[in-house]
């Protein structure tokens, strides 16, 4: 993020006012790149008619293989060579043993390069502070605005305008106040 | 099929974390109990280590008996328990929800136990490792991997591996939920463990496709462990063992005793955490439809292992059959098998009522798994019996001795206890899944009454 910009976070009771604040925040001139909804599980795609996301986690998998195989391939043929030791007369590169190992390693590769890639796509570990408030996890909505620091007091405004219960951040103003449901930590806390 | 309930994610949060925030006395007393039983297993590993492999009943021909039977009997379990979680996760199944994660968890902890096994088997374990290391790499020698014995760990350590990671990318987000939750160090823990995990939904997008490329992946690493661990029978001459059909045999034996093994989690899970409201009569009833599916898959391979053998009319094949059907006492733990596994099971499940019945379903579940480790036993035992003896004081009588039988009890234990104490400091009923199916449930009107539906992307 460049270091001019500044983050502010919405909170919101539901789905149908995060989506709301996300239609006002847009005719509000905020760029759809710039908005984030953070929600406590998964909703449908377009719920809250943020950007499509796109993401080449299929790669991952696919990589991942080739270099799995790879190694398998090191492991059956570069081991047996190095030291050519004939045993029980069977040829020394024999392909039915060899394509359990193949196999093996084919997708193990996959496995670990794809589990990287999770972690790398959903741009994790984060831990750098952004604001974040527990009561997200507890089902309410959060909708994270990026914008310059000269606009923080219009996306604030516009943030609560659309019902904001809570608006956290760096320049966020008076914030609402409902407090915080039951085992819940204090809202307004940054995440990190 | 499945009903539906609606909470707030709140009611979800405080039901389903419950367990993880609190300690409720009794835990202590059964982590307690199960921690001695597995202290027990550390004991008679002790004494294997001091006195070696004398201290168990195997003979000159029947050298893999009780240990490895425990070894193929945990990776078939661990097997089903990704198996459902992976193949329900691909057909979105809605009423998967609340027990992949307690089947995956059982899944890794099945194999953990079961990797111990080939370990204690060698008897001498510091022996093992002087034989192995240091190997010779300086001049080039590796390990023969035209060996079947080289298969077996390279598959584990992948099915172990895979099964992990499968289990952390989904519990990204409920440690995040659980992160909100605590305080101390508990949220420093948690929020270390959920890596800053917020929930954007690029985040959310990414952990669904997750959940099918890893169930994509691990169903194929499935298939092919059981199958390896088939051969590490079936790849030697021994009559009994040396067929092509042992290894889909391995598999489907292995499915049955894994759904019985996840459906024995579900109940335990249900009654100590009270989650009835999650784990409900219809998981029980659409789990029983599967596996009265699963039982007559294993009934084919069973028939067709059994006339195959008697088809070939191989004088040894023949008399180890002879063993299996009329020699006491291998003819009645057959008997048990065969009536634990299929005969006394699958009539109570093709009954609505039966499958809706908790205890049914839990002493049928229990009463599958003790037949398929009666199965594996004779699997691996018989065919050994029958091996040709080279000298005149061979001995071929094999009866398991106390070590064996503590190992075997030692072993459920050790899996009971890594389940309970992962359901002890994680949610073990995924949070953020009950929490979407909330999400996804609409209701629609059909005349006057109004019935559940379920939104997609």
């Amino acid at each position: 993020m460049n270091s001019a910009q500044t983050r502010l976070l919405g909170i919101y009771r539901d789905a149908p006012a995060a989506a709301g604040a996300m239609e006002q925040l847009r005719a509000a001139g905020f760029r759809g790149r710039d908005l984030e909804v953070l929600t406590g599980t998964m909703y449908p795609a377009g719920a809250f008619g943020e950007e499509p996301v796109r993401h080449r986690l299929f790669v991952y998998p696919l990589a991942g293989a080739a270099c799995g195989f790879a190694a398998g391939l090191l492991l059956t043929i570069g081991t047996q060579l190095s030291y050519p030791l004939v045993t029980g007369g069977k040829p020394l590169l024999s392909l039915p043993p060899m394509i359990n190992v193949l196999y093996e390693g084919t997708l193990l590769g996959a496995i670990l390069l794809t589990f990287l890639g999770v972690l790398f796509e959903s741009r994790l570990p984060d831990f750098s502070p952004t604001p974040y408030d527990p009561r997200i996890t507890e089902g309410y909505v959060g909708v994270l605005v990026t914008c310059p620091a000269e606009r923080v007091s219009q996306a604030a405004r516009v943030l609560r305008d659309a019902g904001a219960i809570d608006v956290i951040g760096a320049g966020a103003g008076a914030e609402g106040g409902s407090p915080a449901p039951r085992g819940v930590e204090p809202a307004g806390g940054e995440q990190g | 099929m499945h009903a539906y309930r609606p909470r707030t994610p709140a009611q979800i949060n405080d039901d389903l974390l419950h367990f993880v925030v609190r300690t409720p006395r009794w835990f202590w007393f059964a982590a307690g109990g199960l921690g001695a039983v597995v202290g027990a297993g550390v004991v008679a590993e002790a004494l294997m280590v001091l006195a070696g492999l004398q201290l168990l009943g195997l003979t000159n021909t029947v050298m893999w008996a009780v240990l490895i039977t425990n070894f193929i009997f945990w990776v078939g379990i661990s097997h089903a328990g990704v198996m459902v979680s992976a193949i329900l996760r691909l057909t979105q199944a809605e009423w998967r929800r609340p027990i992949t994660r307690a089947a995956e968890v059982l899944a890794v902890f099945a194999l953990v136990t079961a990797s111990l096994f080939p370990l204690i088997h060698t008897g001498r374990v510091w022996r093992t490792a002087y034989w192995v290391f240091p190997y010779d790499f300086a001049r080039n020698v590796w390990p023969n991997v035209r060996s079947a014995l080289i298969w077996d760990p390279s598959a584990i350590v992948t099915y172990l591996l895979g099964t992990t990671l499968f289990v952390y990318a989904g519990l990204i987000p409920d440690l995040a939920v659980a992160r909100d939750r605590t305080t101390g160090w508990r949220h420093w823990l948690y929020g270390a463990a959920a890596l800053g995990f917020r929930g954007t939904t690029r985040q959310w997008r990414l952990q669904h496709a997750a959940g099918m490329l890893f169930s994509a992946l691990i169903l194929a690493v499935f298939i092919s462990v059981h199958s390896i661990v088939a051969w590490d029978l079936s790849m030697a001459l021994v009559p009994g063992w040396h067929t092509t059909i042992l290894a889909p045999y391995f598999v489907i034996g292995a499915v049955h005793s894994g759904v019985a093994g996840v459906v024995t989690t579900m109940v335990v899970l249900r009654r100590i955490l009270r989650v009835a409201d999650y784990i409900t009569l219809e998981h029980f009833d659409a789990i029983g439809r599967l596996q009265i599916v699963v039982a007559l898959a294993y009934l084919f391979f069973f028939l067709s292992d059994f006339s195959f053998a008697l088809f070939e009319r191989d004088a040894l094949e023949v008399r180890i059959w002879e063993l299996r059907l009329i020699t006491p006492p291998t003819n009645v733990l057959f008997l048990l098998q065969v009536l634990a596994t299929l005969i006394i099971p699958v009539p109570f499940w093709l009954f609505r009522r039966f499958r809706r019945s908790v205890a049914a379903m839990f002493w049928t579940s229990i009463a599958v798994n003790i037949g398929m480790w009666l199965e594996r036993y004779i699997l691996v035992v018989t065919p050994l019996s029958f091996k040709q003896p080279f000298v005149f004081t061979w001995v071929t009588t094999y009866e398991p001795r106390p070590v064996e039988y503590v190992f075997t009890v030692a072993s459920v234990a050790l899996v009971a206890l890594g389940v309970l104490v992962f359901a002890k400091l994680l949610p073990i009923v995924p949070v953020w899944e009950q929490q979407e199916s909330q999400v996804v449930h609409q209701e629609v009107a059909a005349g006057r009454a109004r019935l559940p539906a379920v939104i997609r992307e």
